[in-house]
């Protein structure tokens, strides 16, 4: 089980060591520094590492690493999926995971842990059970606390964590009773130089904002439920339901959570919503380069392509660029090589277009790689799959909920190929 | 207003500061001081010193106090024991508090403070929260059991407490089953053989309708317990893969594997062509793909368990080729995984694709990925047939590329194409020749020169490009070395005339001016071959090789069974058994996957007896250092490579084979019977060999016997039953069993080899280390014929007793090497000493008297035989069988008294006297002899002969 946790900033420092078991010298981490050394970027690190005595699995977030020591045969995933939850819980108490956010909260960090793990098993993690244990910070408390002398540990024991249903608290309360679900579908797709798709697929998310009295229950219904062959649910879905009626019932958490993440593969055909039309190339002569880039929509399904952005991780050699934008800014970063040309919103009529000559370094042979693009766009009010939710019904209380759903449309790692 | 005031210090000593401050009256002041402590504790700084001060504080109603004490003693009691002693009375208090949360805190706490002392006293508590009347206590106590008993894990077993922790799994609340079963695994992994988890049907289904309620966490537990069960029936296994495949669809993605995992596992129990088979195999899928939209750390582990799962059933994501393709800003350590499964499923419907990926990959940035991506096509090309043809010309676009690591790897690869298509795609020859001057690594140098003395005859330089690299010939490394001393021996074979002078040069300094006694003894090889007879040395050096196979660096299905057993572990990140590498695992049972209907009755269904199996081989012989001197010249080159077999192999293999004495000797007769590979004679290296070929000479410290042979004839000598001497998991797929038997006074070693691989074995020796009686094969090892996949071979070795002798312990070990085509594999056996017994090991009877007063009755070893039915008479048929000759028979009080004798091949003479009282089966043997280290052997003889 997992025995040790270490936090480590971008420099390298531990700045947070928590022990499940026996104490392990922070020393089993140079075994981990080696390899960020290694690995140049701390993106690459390996995730799970072997020392003699040791196996350190880590994962990066927020430009932290959260390293953790095991000494037993343990499934890694199981301890990739908590090192998450723990920087999602940090990310939900204090409202960021960064070093200062976290050694500014040292105690309730470890307050946290602590309740989170108990000799490597994992004890409490829902989101809401926590919190009525520990209470998360905010001003109004601390300064209650600090005139009445109270604290921000919860006293008794969290109705949740051993009924039926442990991520619901009993007794909610709300004089606004609302359900609110976002569908986001991200778009991942590869599109090759000539502008025909590699691969594309979807990765889909319905996240719900619910704040309903008492214990209510509801069903969610899909106008194309067939769409989804491939679902992940938060535990409070019913499978059985879901399996033989495709519809989604369930008692749901209190506030915030991810009801369902679902894949539609590249199998089904998915719509491309903007073309590419672009051009890279450099000159073995006078060590210059020329760039053009055109973005135009494709299948918009008649819905306007918002907050379209594209990114160029340049060659080593390219020094400068020197573009005009038809549309929105660009900038061109020296030390990381990022082209960021920011364009906005779509004009089907102007096609925004980006172009220019790029200074190389002399005396360096050209790049033999091509520069990716990297898109991200955005498209409200559409799920790009065609998902609709048709009902959403509530059981088991008797007041009238306000409900809704809102749809939206993301690129996710949206490559084109040069 | 952040805690990170709490970091700040002043001048005066932060110690001494805080130690007032713990001691203030104030409650507010003093629950600052303990944050503050607790604080630096976080960073790694030693409060220690505050141990009493804090634990001051630990009498207080203020639950968050509380808190913040326990987490402080958690850390510092192990330093502090005696102190730590101080806080038993609270804990114990606070464990009949009537809040559960408090109560629940305590006993958890408790378990964490690592002392001795402590644990006498956590004891009573613990009971009483293990029946707690509230499950968030119960769930609690059950981890605290696997704590404790990792403290101490007598006393958890002498104080009853795993029975009750087994009564847990049985409770009403799925969220103290999972803990239960959480607890009883962590204990377990470090008793394997204890047989805690004792799975049948009825905890079965109490597992399952706790999978349904309990945490996510508390399903991994459970799926992770029930991949250790064994169905009784298809019935059964299909009505728990339908109660586990919901979890595939769970949010928590090592849910989702270890749901995998069972299903894999359960699967093999399954009919084919059961509906449900093929449902099952559907639904595998989506939730694999949708494990590579996680975050990419979630990604490495799952995709290196698809690779497994991949190989095991290809079928499942034959469809998928496309999640596979690599981003651009995926992390490194996702590309490598993603390009391996793409190769893995690459196949004559998506090639085109594929290739097209590749291409595109290998104009990346990331040397070691294009470099990938370069060998990958390589890859395709030998697996896709159809494909081999746009393979080499990508390749050929890549080489005019001229990058340099890119043209390197090219021709490596195209080095395989041309092993796999021999004759097809040479014309690319003069492209290569063209970067022979780019090329600085030895693996690219040296499949450049496998080339170019491959096909010597169509390159019209050949000698000149050879001599090119001559130059340098002592910078070069062993691999470049080896394979250019080859090339040049075979454009001398295939252009005798121009060479003359160039292999010359090449001998002399392989032979001469080399250190290295690979290459030396390599070039001393082709010297005599070439100066005794041509035509042979055409015949060996030029020899037709062996096509390579397909798929390259697959898993040893043996080893891929386990692995699947382990999906979502450490095992399957590192695809490596858990026996190679995790530590404080004593004795790891092997997994292995339920007989599947159509796999036969050698795979037992039971894991149990299964790891019974795995219990019985002998002993591997432990480290290869030790043996490097006694084994007789045996080639102990590793391996060569772990990609694609290179070329180079055959001659590497042809010079590894010739160093064996017996095989050069008969290389050198010019007597090439069929295979070069029978040359396995390593017992009697031949006079007229170097030095470097003699064996090493016998100690003969241990020269307590003499050398001797026994010429006889009877037959019927008892010969016990074969056991596993080499397990295909120990050895790359090839399994070894076998016995000892004497025929017609001859020492037979009968051996069953079984090929377990994907590939065929050929050139099989073997060889004996040195041992007590000085047993060594008398002859070669007949494997004439090749063992293809899955073939079993019976072969019988005759054994003679004049090798090398040294005293093994025990007595009668035997550690023997056998070497194929793939490696060389150590195991050792223990042979009965009654094979040794000769023929003529009738002893006069006066002599018998003599020696029997003679030898001092100190040494006389007695011991009984019980359960033995036969009459004296019989008893002593039997063992005249086995060369136990009765001399004498007198009946003393209706005892019947057996006086025998037995000569072992070295000279050593054992005189029983064999008491047999009718109706009574105990028989009593006195023994004596002048060596008495052999007294428990031979008894051990008459129990084996008198038994069966």
């Amino acid at each position: 089980m997992i025995h040790s946790l270490f936090l480590i900033n971008h420099l390298g420092d531990i700045f947070l060591e928590k022990h499940w078991k026996s104490v392990i010298s922070r020393s089993v981490c140079d075994y981990f520094f080696e390899a960020r050394e290694k690995a140049v970027d701390p993106e690459n690190v390996p995730p799970v590492l072997q020392t003699p005595h040791h196996y350190l699995i880590s994962i990066y977030r927020g430009k932290l690493f959260f390293l953790s020591v095991i000494q037993t045969e343990v499934p890694p995933l199981f301890v990739i999926e908590f090192l998450h939850r723990v920087a999602d819980t940090f990310q939900d108490y204090f409202g960021g995971c960064s070093e200062s956010v976290i050694s500014d909260n040292v105690v309730i960090v470890y307050e946290l842990l602590e309740e989170m793990l108990d000799n490597g098993f994992p004890l409490a993690t829902e989101s809401n059970v926590l919190k009525e244990m520990i209470r998360p910070p905010n001003i109004l408390r601390s300064v209650v606390n600090t005139l009445t002398g109270g604290s921000n540990v919860g006293e008794t024991l969290p109705q949740g964590q051993l009924s039926n249903i442990p991520w619901r608290r009993a007794g909610v309360k709300y004089t606004n009773n609302e359900a609110y679900f976002d569908v986001t579908e991200e778009i991942d797709a590869i599109v090759d130089k000539s502008g025909t798709t590699v691969s594309a697929e979807i990765q889909g998310v319905i996240e719900a904002c619910v704040k309903l009295s008492g214990m209510p229950d509801l069903t969610m219904s899909f106008m194309n439920p067939r769409l989804l062959d491939d679902v992940s649910f938060h535990p409070c879905v019913r499978f059985r339901r879901w399996e033989s009626e495709r519809i989604l019932s369930f008692i749901p958490p209190d506030g915030n959570f991810t009801l369902m993440t679902y894949h539609i593969s590249s199998q089904n055909l998915v719509a491309i919503p903007v073309y590419v039309k672009q051009s890279i190339s450099f000159f073995e002569a006078g060590s210059c380069g020329r760039l053009d880039i055109t973005i135009g929509p494709k299948q918009t399904m008649g819905k306007t392509v918002e907050d379209l952005k594209v990114t160029v991780h340049m060659p080593k050699a390219v020094l400068n660029a020197n573009l005009t934008a038809s549309q929105g800014n660009y900038t061109y970063d020296f030390t990381t090589k990022l082209l960021v040309w920011d364009i906005g919103k779509l004009n089907p009529q102007k096609l925004p277009n980006l172009r220019g000559s790029l200074s190389m370094q002399t005396g360096v042979p050209n790049p033999e790689e091509n520069p990716s693009l990297n898109i991200d766009l955005k498209i409200q009010q559409l799920a790009i799959s065609g998902l609709k939710v048709s009902r959403l019904d509530m059981y088991g209380e008797t007041y009238k909920p306000f409900k809704g759903v809102k749809y939206v449309t993301k690129a996710g790692k949206f490559q084109v190929r040069t | 207003m952040t805690d990170s005031k709490y970091f700040t210090t002043t001048k005066k000593g932060e110690i001494f500061e805080l130690k007032a401050e713990l001691n203030s009256d104030k409650k507010e002041k003093k629950k600052e001081a303990v944050k503050k402590v607790i604080a630096s504790m976080t960073v790694g700084k030693d409060v220690s010193a505050l141990f009493p001060d804090v634990v001051n504080c630990m009498q207080t109603d203020n639950l968050e106090l509380k808190k913040l004490v326990y987490l402080y003693l958690m850390n510092y009691a192990k330093s502090q024991p005696d102190m730590a002693i101080m806080a038993v009375n609270t804990f114990v208090k606070d464990c009949e508090d009537p809040n559960p949360l408090i109560r629940a805190l305590a006993v958890r706490t408790m378990g964490c403070i690592r002392v001795d002392k402590i644990t006498e006293y956590l004891c009573e508590p613990l009971r009483k929260c293990l029946k707690d009347e509230d499950p968030y206590v119960r769930k609690t106590a059950a981890v605290c059991v696997a704590k404790l008993h990792d403290i101490n894990a007598q006393l958890v077993e002498d104080q009853g407490f795993l029975d009750t922790l087994k009564d847990l799994i049985s409770d009403s609340n799925p969220m103290v089953v999972a803990n239960a079963v959480a607890a009883l695994s962590e204990i377990a992994e470090s008793h394997p053989n204890s047989n805690l988890m004792d799975l049948n049907p009825q905890t079965i289904n109490k597992l399952l309708t706790a999978l349904n309620e309990c945490t996510e966490w508390g399903q991994i537990f459970i799926l992770d317990c029930l991949a250790n069960y064994t169905p009784r029936d298809d019935r059964e296994s299909q009505s728990i893969c339908e109660r586990v495949t919901p979890r595939l669809s769970h949010a928590n993605s090592a849910v989702v594997l270890s749901a995998v995992k069972v299903l894999m596992k359960f699967m093999e129990m399954l009919p084919k062509d059961l509906d449900y088979y093929g449902t099952l195999l559907k639904k595998l899928a989506p939730p694999l793909v949708t494990l590579l939209s996680a975050e990419p750390e979630l990604q490495y582990v799952a995709l290196r368990n698809i690779n497994l799962i991949v190989q095991r059933r290809p079928e499942i994501l034959k469809h998928e080729m496309k999640v596979f393709f690599v981003k651009y800003n995926d992390p490194i350590y996702v590309k490598l995984e993603k390009l391996d499964i793409m190769i893995r499923l690459a196949s004559q419907a998506n090639i085109a694709q594929v290739l097209a990926e590749l291409k595109e990959y290998a104009t990346e940035v990331d040397v070691d990925f294009v470099r990938k991506a370069v060998r990958a096509i390589g890859r395709c090309a030998i697996k896709v047939e159809q494909s081999a043809e746009r393979c080499v010309s990508t390749l050929l676009d890549l080489i005019q590329t001229k990058v340099n690591y890119v043209v390197q790897e090219a021709i490596v690869v195209i080095k395989d194409i041309f092993r796999k298509y021999p004759n097809k795609y040479e014309s690319v020859i003069a492209t290569l020749c063209e970067n022979l001057d780019s090329l600085d690594e030895p693996e690219a140098r040296a499949a450049m020169i496998w080339i170019v003395g491959e096909y010597a005859e169509r390159i019209d330089n050949a000698d000149e490009l050879l001599e090119s690299f001559l130059e340098g010939f002592h910078d070069e490394s062993t691999q470049v070395q080896l394979q250019l001393l080859t090339a040049i021996v075979k454009l001398f074979l295939k252009k005798p005339t121009e060479t003359q002078e160039l292999v010359q040069q090449v001998l002399s300094l392989a032979t001469q001016d080399s250190d290295n006694p690979d290459l030396r003894d390599r070039g001393y090889i082709y010297w005599r071959l070439l100066s005794t007879d041509p035509v042979a040395a055409k015949e060996v050096v030029l020899a037709e090789k062996p096509l390579i196979s397909e798929e390259t660096d697959l898993i040893e299905p043996t080893l891929l069974e386990e692995l699947i057993c382990h999906i979502g572990t450490l095992a399957s990140v590192y695809h490596k058994p858990p026996s190679a590498f995790v530590e404080g695992s004593r004795g790891v049972q092997h997994k292995r996957l339920p007989g599947s209907t159509e796999s036969g009755e050698s795979e037992s269904p039971d894991t149990a007896s299964a790891a019974a199996v795995s219990d019985a081989p002998p002993a591997v012989i432990p480290s290869q250092g030790d043996l490097l001197g006694d084994l007789l010249n045996l080639d102990l080159t590793p391996p060569t490579t772990t990609g694609p077999p290179p070329p180079a192999s055959s001659g590497m293999q042809m010079g590894a084979m010739d160093l064996l004495g017996g095989g050069l000797d008969s290389l050198l007769g010019g007597d090439l019977g069929g295979s070069p590979a029978i040359g396995a004679g390593f017992g009697a290296p031949p006079a007229a060999m170097p030095a470097s070929f003699s064996a090493p000479v016998s100690g003969g410290l241990d020269d307590l016997f003499d050398l001797g042979g026994g010429v006889g004839m009877p037959m019927g000598a008892y010969s016990a039953p074969k056991t596993v001497w080499l397990p295909a998991l120990k050895a790359k797929g090839l399994e070894i069993s076998g016995t000892f038997a004497r025929r017609s006074g001859v020492i037979q070693m009968e051996m069953t080899l079984t090929n377990k691989a994907m590939s065929v074995m050929t050139d099989f020796a073997i060889q004996f280390n040195r041992n007590s009686f000085g047993l060594a094969p008398a002859g070669p090892l007949q494997v004439l014929t090749p063992l293809s996949p899955n073939q079993t071979i019976e072969v019988t070795l005759p054994l003679n007793t004049v090798g090398p002798v040294m005293k093994m312990e025990p007595l009668n070990n035997l550690q023997v090497a056998v070497k194929n085509n793939i490696d060389v594999f150590y195991f050792s056996c223990q042979y009965p000493i009654s094979m040794l017994f000769v023929e003529d090991g009738k002893m006069e009877r006066q002599v018998f008297l003599a020696t029997w007063k003679d030898i001092p009755n100190d040494s006389e070893a007695q011991f009984q035989i019980k359960d033995c039915h036969l009459s004296s008479d019989a008893a002593s048929n039997k063992l005249q069988g086995s060369n136990i000759f009765t001399i004498a028979k007198r009946t003393v009080d209706g005892q019947d008294m057996l006086y025998q004798s037995m000569k072992l091949t070295n000279g050593i003479w054992v005189l029983t006297e064999m008491r047999v009282q009718a109706g009574n089966p105990v028989y009593t043997v006195s023994l004596k002899c002048r060596a008495a280290e052999v007294s428990q052997w031979v008894f051990q003889s008459y129990e084996a002969v008198l038994k069966n």
